[in-house]
């Protein structure tokens, strides 16, 4: 199979105004005849289907959550960039764009990430008018932070909440398009799968959550605005329903799922305290402007802080490891957040991990608070080096709170542990999942007719995303990208009556669906779902997490077949198909997990070299850094699924005119 | 017009009818009181009897009290009305009950309201009632036209004591209603502020104990010391 | 720790509720949906009907989570959701009774799961602000105070799980409401439709059922943010004002 990303041509500057200016558009007489279907209410779902309900479209639109407010967006903490250049710090499109690039570790499509960050700018407009609440300066002008792995301070940001606010300004939109009637709202209902008439998208079928009954939606094309597959490792900082399914089950109709090794661990989350344990929960980026990451230099003395019998206080400075600083001189802890991750892992390997499961690096804030309180006291007119340690640490610690006062309350409710007082325990913690469907430069997957949007695809941030730009590429496809591209399928639909959905091609495929959720409640198996889940995360987590290699990758692959023909042998899914049931919901969910495995694994075998959020132990420097392979695998992977476990790889080469591939050092 | 019984239908409309009203009547009960405190004075009624006179003659009293009797009515019916439609918005309660969270008082404003508006009926029917239909004696001071000895009957009403125990929990009722009610009354109007909201709470507090205690030490007076 | 769970389980809408009793053993670090998840773990292995609950990101901000513990939404804690309430606040031998979210117009779906769905209605009468995509100006077109912005802030910190309503004695659902009128209406993009938005907002709370605000401030000592009855007091001045002073009406 050809993989036609249908790049426009041009200058890359140039190519998404040219392109806009010169794609077929679509009446508005037309446009209220022209079904669409969007799937997820995220920050790309909500924007997407408000624009399109805005230009006149008929859309319908799903989420699994009992509101459209719930999507996982929501919990995105540190803020969305864009090229705004508001701080006079020589910010502009072009170095957004080759920010993103370089962050990417240059497995990212240029044309892409180029439009990416010309609309980010239009992103913050629309967002403040419609009313979000973003930080201000005294002036009342928009405020702006620094991230990771740039130079420049482009991030906007409402607190530690930005995610939540976006979204409640895509979720108003979509209100407001609700209202009027140009969006159908369907809540509770989950999207199980793809129909297709003659080769296009042009209808799902939906479980009605509360009732269990399947039901068929068709409509001229379909969006698919899903979310990220990073509970694939069971224990991520993803929220508990987030799941693949609507992308696989696109990718079991014949779409790709591309780069999906692409994983991003985030080095700032809160350690795994026992086997309990449902979810991790993400201490934001920015702690690593003030933090500074170490472990203790001597084994004993690690051991002995696991054991319980000293503290990190215990440790004195001479005897601790500030590794990020010790290793990276140039970025410190500051760098971007694969490497961050893989020093922990390192330093825990090397069994310097300090909480009882040996999992856990420390955060620590003293240094900070004592430099703050000296600078307080300087303020006040007190000369730092006369005023009581007792009085720098009070002023330094009102400081700290100022900054992250949220942060350090919620990981004192989550730990216990009073962090200005003891030094924060962290671990690396899966986050964001770069790789995902296939789509070319419309957005749209090798499926005609079928879209596919926000975390969900693969199509923006290459082997690693930037912090706060995850939020700026949902959006960026919601209100400005999509509604324009999706016009350039329906411009040739315009002719084409509305789909029945009683057609034979969707009883064929409700008949599938059924199928598949009466195997699975009729197995009635020993084990719950979710001890099948763990364990699948648990292989992922093993041998495709952090860092891979070929033997652990082949062996994840066997014991993932071998965990895939236990569930369905053995699994135990209470009550019926036909009722409120959400361990149904996750049986299914877990299920598509399982294939979606063994892929990832496949596309991490493939994939012989290191970079970005994939890292192969044997494609490495002498020192541990990663080694990119440009010549052999500057391509995305787009993996089609066979039952027989015979996968085929599809490549799309990637070409670089205007960047020079270089290899990121941070020393 | 339409507007306006929107206004008054609406759920804030109607928590307006009853701030507005119930400001009024926390205004009345200050008037009230210091009407009650001159039997405390030992003329054998004369103030008193001279002072009720007044509230029932004044032209402009009298105008003002045919509102008061509204308002009550209004401020009653009201009451009631957004108790029972809160009830029905809650149907089912909760197991375990809680404190924690809200008042007493401000939980019950509904039933100690009634309780209150009981005590009012009563309280008409015994002093109101028959100063208004010339059951009462008539006697004279110095300089002046006969007056109804209303002095008389509360008298006697005060020195038993099932009465007394009666209007001392009745004003401990409305302490509790007070005690709510009155910071309530700023809040439905929309007077919330960080500077005055304090302030008006404390007032609010020192309202409904001060003025309550006033009624009250009344008929424990006249019990016991006259 | 050992505890002893009374949980409401209720088949569905229409049928009667009743309280189940359970004995779970935890540990303190666990979250309290950790500790359910613990106990619907044990009811599967038996082959019954796991505990019905809504949650998901876990981590305090999606609003998907809510019960009643002991009589107090999202439980003990200020300012925390159930999610984000650890068992360490509990102690061993203790009795947690847990029940859904109370009130007419939430009604209960299965077990601890009830609709919240009137409050995606009050959003829709008017809870945005009418831009289309494409239509904005400069972001940094209208300066906004810093004080002005931050309080907006504070009031859409809401994260819509209804534990306002939960907590109220009449099932009010006026901090919710409020706190989006609030968050809207005072922003300077927010003003032009701050009218309409507000009775059209009001009406249709009141159209769900809701019960009357009597300001007993359960609700905000309840709120997981910690949302201010001041927007209360907002709203219903944004409300008199709307309905005596403007020629507008909805």
């Amino acid at each position: 199979m050809v993989l036609e990303n249908k790049v426009p041509q041009g200058k890359l500057a140039d190519k998404w105004t040219s392109y806009k200016s010169s794609m077929p558009l679509v009446a508005p007489n037309n446009k209220r005849r022209l079904e669409v279907i969007v799937v997820g209410t995220g920050l790309a779902g909500a924007a997407a289907a408000a624009s399109l309900g805005e230009l006149g479209y008929q859309v319908k639109c799903f989420t699994f959550h009992d509101s459209p407010r719930r999507a996982h967006s929501i919990a995105a903490q540190g803020g969305i960039n864009a090229a705004k250049n508001y701080q006079n710090d020589g910010d502009s499109v072009h170095r957004l764009f080759y920010d993103t690039i370089k962050g990417g570790d240059y497995r990212s499509r240029e044309a892409n990430v180029h439009r990416l960050a010309e609309v980010s700018r239009d992103i913050i407009d629309q967002c403040v008018a419609q009313g979000v609440p973003f930080a201000r300066e005294y002036g009342g002008l928009l405020a702006n932070r620094s991230f990771g792995g740039v130079q420049v301070s482009r991030t906007f940001y409402a607190k530690g909440q930005t995610g939540q606010q976006l979204l409640i300004g895509a979720y108003s939109a979509l209100s407001r398009q609700i209202s009027l009637g140009t969006v159908k709202m369907y809540n509770r209902h989950e999207m199980l799968d793809v129909v297709k008439i003659d080769g296009k998208a042009r209808g799902i079928i939906a479980r009605n959550l509360l009732t269990g009954e399947l039901e068929r939606h068709a409509a001229h094309c379909v969006v698919l605005c899903t979310g990220g597959y990073g509970n694939v490792y069971y224990l991520s900082t993803n929220a508990m329903t987030c799941n693949v399914s609507a992308g696989w089950r696109a990718v079991r109709r014949g779409a790709l799922m591309a780069n999906p090794c692409y994983t991003q661990i985030h080095p700032t989350c809160i350690p795994v305290s026992g086997e309990y344990q449902s979810k991790l929960t993400l201490m934001s980026e920015s702690l690593r402007n003030d933090g500074r990451v170490w472990v203790p230099k001597n084994l004993d003395d690690a051991k002995a802080i696991r054991e319980g019998s000293k503290t990190a206080l215990d440790i004195p400075e001479e005897d601790r490891d500030y590794y990020l600083e010790r290793r990276y001189p140039a970025f410190g802890n500051l760098v971007p957040r694969d490497v961050a991750s893989r020093a922990a892992k390192v330093a825990c390997d090397d069994g310097f991990g300090v909480n009882p499961t040996g999992l856990a690096v420390y955060l620590d804030f003293a240094a900070a608070i004592e430099r703050y309180g000296r600078s307080a006291a300087n303020t006040k007119g007190m000369d730092p080096d006369k005023t009581s340690k007792e009085t720098i640490i009070q002023m330094g610690e009102a400081v700290v709170e100022n900054k992250y006062g949220n942060l350090f309350q919620m990981y004192e409710k989550i730990t216990g542990e009073n962090p200005y007082k003891m030094p924060m325990k962290i671990f690396p913690a899966v986050h964001y999942t770069m790789g995902g469907l296939w789509v070319d430069y419309n957005l749209e997957t090798n499926v005609p007719g079928l879209f596919c949007c926000g975390e969900a695809n693969f199509s923006d941030h290459g082997a690693n995303r930037l912090g706060a730009s995850a939020l700026m590429q949902g959006l960026a496809d919601g209100y400005f990208v999509l509604p324009y591209t999706v016009g350039t399928f329906l411009a040739d639909e315009i002719r084409t009556p509305a789909f029945n959905p009683n057609a034979p091609e969707f009883k064929e495929v409700e008949n599938d669906v059924s199928n598949r959720l009466n195997t699975l409640m009729n197995i009635k198996g020993n084990q719950s779902v979710e001890s099948f889940h763990r364990r699948l995360g648990k292989i992922v987590w093993e041998n495709c997490g952090m860092s891979r290699n070929e033997e652990g990758l082949k062996k994840g692959i066997e014991t993932i077949k071998a965990l895939r023909e236990e569930f369905y042998k053995d699994v135990f899914v209470p009550g019926s198909a036909d009722e409120f049931n959400p361990e149904l919901e996750k049986a299914a969910r877990v299920a598509d997990f399982m294939e979606l495995g063994e892929i990832m694994m496949h596309d991490a075998l493939d994939r012989k070299e290191s970079c970005g959020g994939h890292f192969r132990e044997e494609y490495a420097t002498e020192e541990g850094e990663a080694k990119r392979d440009d010549g052999n695998y500057t391509y995305v992977s787009a993996w089609s699924w066979s039952d027989d476990g015979n996968h085929q790889l599809h490549k799309e080469e990637l070409q670089f005119d205007n960047v020079e591939l270089k290899t990121r050092s941070y020393k | 017009m339409k507007w306006i019984t929107k206004l008054f239908t609406s759920s804030i409309g109607k928590k307006l009818v009853m701030s507005l009203t119930g400001i009024f009547l926390i205004l009345f009960l200050i008037v009230h009181l210091v009407g009650n405190l001159q039997l405390l004075s030992n003329d054998g009624g004369e103030s008193f009897n001279i002072y009720a006179k007044f509230m029932t003659s004044n032209p402009l009293i009298k105008t003002v009290s045919y509102g008061l009797y509204l308002f009550i009515v209004l401020h009653t019916i009201q009451g009631i009305v957004l108790l029972l439609q809160n009830r029905s918005a809650k149907k089912s309660r909760y197991a375990v009950k809680t404190n924690q969270n809200a008042s007493w008082a401000s939980r019950n404003m509904g039933p100690l309201g009634i309780i209150i508006f009981v005590f009012i009926v009563i309280h008409m029917v015994q002093f109101w009632f028959k100063m208004k239909t010339g059951a009462l004696d008539m006697v004279e001071y110095a300089g002046q036209d006969a007056v109804n000895d209303l002095y008389t009957p509360v008298y006697e009403a005060f020195k038993n004591i099932y009465f007394v125990i009666f209007y001392v929990v009745s004003m401990l009722v409305i302490a509790f209603h007070l005690n709510h009610g009155f910071q309530s009354a700023f809040q439905s109007l929309g007077l919330n502020h960080k500077k005055y909201t304090p302030f008006i709470k404390s007032l609010g507090k020192i309202y409904s104990i001060l003025v309550p205690l006033g009624f009250a030490i009344i008929p424990v007076w006249f019990y016991f010391f006259k | 720790m050992k505890l002893k769970l009374k949980v409401w389980r209720q088949k569905s809408a229409n049928d009667k509720g009743y309280f189940e009793e359970h004995m779970v053993t935890a540990n303190e670090h666990m979250s309290f949906l950790e500790m359910i998840d613990v106990l619907n773990e044990e009811l599967i292995s038996q082959k019954k009907d796991p505990v019905a609950f809504e949650h998901d990101c876990r981590e305090g901000i999606c609003g998907t989570c809510n019960m009643v513990i002991n009589g107090r939404p999202h439980g003990p804690s200020k300012g925390t959701t159930v999610c984000q309430l650890h068992m360490r606040v509990f102690n061993d031998g203790d009795t947690i009774v847990i029940e859904p979210w109370r009130a007419k117009s939430f009604p209960i779906i299965k077990d601890l799961v009830v609709d919240r769905s009137a409050f995606d209605r009050i959003i829709q009468a008017g809870g945005y602000i009418s831009v289309n995509t494409g239509q904005a100006p400069d972001g940094n077109a209208i300066p906004i105070e810093q004080a002005v912005a931050a309080d907006a802030f504070d009031s859409a910190a809401c994260i819509g799980c209804g534990a306002c309503v939960a907590a109220c004695p009449n099932a009010s659902a006026m901090l919710f409401t409020s706190a989006k009128v609030n968050h809207l209406n005072s922003l300077p993009q927010g003003k032009t439709e701050a009218t309409i938005r507000v009775q059209k907002m009001v009406a249709q709370m009141d159209l769900e059922g809701f019960g009357n605000c009597s300001n007993t401030g359960a609700c905000e000592v309840e709120c997981p943010k910690e949302i201010s009855i001041a927007n209360i007091a907002a709203m219903n001045r944004d409300y008199f004002s709307s309905m005596v002073g403007s020629e507008e009406s909805v």
